[in-house]
């Protein structure tokens, strides 16, 4: 027998440390990856809706007018540290670490996916105070439904996040259990990719 | 025995996470930096397109865990897959479009 257990499937491995759920993730995680995919394509076309309608304001507000390099910044840090530590607690999960330990990693990505949350709010209240609001031109119609859509998909995570808890408090580590948090990982750190795109299409791009 | 290989494979994905957060955050500074820095709006799409590319290679590899090995190719050609059928309807919506709109003006 080989020292580890080959990888199966994306994200992290439950491999030795409990070789029956490890079998059952093979097929469970590739059908999320499956899902995931075609979520990809959804933002992808998103994309190319935006793309086709940048410089289209009609005389209202750009990118230069509205967006700001710092806001922007701070929530690309905040996703990212978001990344590492639900990183974490997969690993927590994986070698069953105390479970304050898994619970604070789910508790501290769910503070960071809210703290996002609230930034991008505030930016669109912000935008939209100063005039730039969806109906305003083409551009900003797509701005919003890009960016909004990728928030959607952080608050659909965030509510993922406190459902887990909630499971892992009434149900324990069971099989079930670890099997949706391990989904739940590679749905957050795919959204963290979208993310990198969105900062460097919409925010940089409009910037520079 | 087995508690020894735990030990070394949990210290390994540790690496993994934190080697590729130091390499996303290095990457994000870098694109932020160059429109900080206010330089040629050119040069800095390059930049920019370069080192977003880099940070998803680096988030699928040290955050997604995919790599070239056999047993998660599945997994890869799936990637490649999409990425195929993505630059096939972003890249032709965008073509389009983009001609569409030199013959309107």
């Amino acid at each position: 027998m080989s020292t580890a257990a080959r990888n199966r499937h994306p994200g992290i491995n439950l491999g030795n440390t409990d070789p029956h759920t490890h079998a059952q993730a093979e097929e469970t995680l590739f059908g999320f990856w499956v899902f995931l995919m075609s979520d990809l394509v959804l933002f992808a076309l998103l994309f190319a809706t935006y793309a086709s309608m940048i410089g289209a304001t009609d005389g209202g507000p750009g990118p230069k007018d509205v967006f700001e390099l710092s806001s922007a910044a701070i929530e690309t840090g905040v996703l990212l540290l978001s990344s590492l530590t639900m990183g974490m607690a997969s690993i927590a999960m994986k070698y069953k670490e105390h479970p304050t330990r898994l619970y604070g990693w789910l508790g501290v990505t769910l503070l960071l996916g809210l703290v996002f949350l609230g930034l991008e709010a505030h930016d669109f209240v912000k935008m939209a105070s100063e005039g730039a609001t969806p109906q305003r031109s083409g551009w900003l119609s797509s701005f919003y439904a890009l960016v909004s859509t990728h928030g959607l998909h952080v608050l659909a995570g965030c509510i993922w996040l406190t459902i887990s808890i909630i499971q892992l408090a009434v149900f324990g580590l069971r099989s079930e259990v670890k099997l949706r948090i391990m989904r739940l990982s590679l749905f957050w750190h795919l959204l963290d990719v979208v993310w990198i795109f969105i900062f460097s299409v919409v925010y940089l791009g409009g910037l520079a | 025995m087995s508690a020894e290989v735990e030990e070394q494979e949990k210290k390994r994905e540790l690496r993994s996470y934190i080697v590729g957060f130091v390499l996303a955050i290095s990457l994000t500074a870098l694109a932020f930096l160059v429109v900080a820095a206010d330089l040629q709006t050119s040069t800095a799409y390059v930049v920019i397109g370069i080192a977003a590319l880099a940070q998803v290679v680096v988030h699928f590899r040290f955050f997604l865990h995919i790599s070239w090995q056999r047993s998660t190719r599945d997994d890869l050609q799936l990637i490649l897959f999409t990425t195929l059928i993505i630059i096939l309807m972003a890249g032709g919506t965008i073509w389009i479009l983009n001609n569409l709109h030199h013959r309107m003006m």
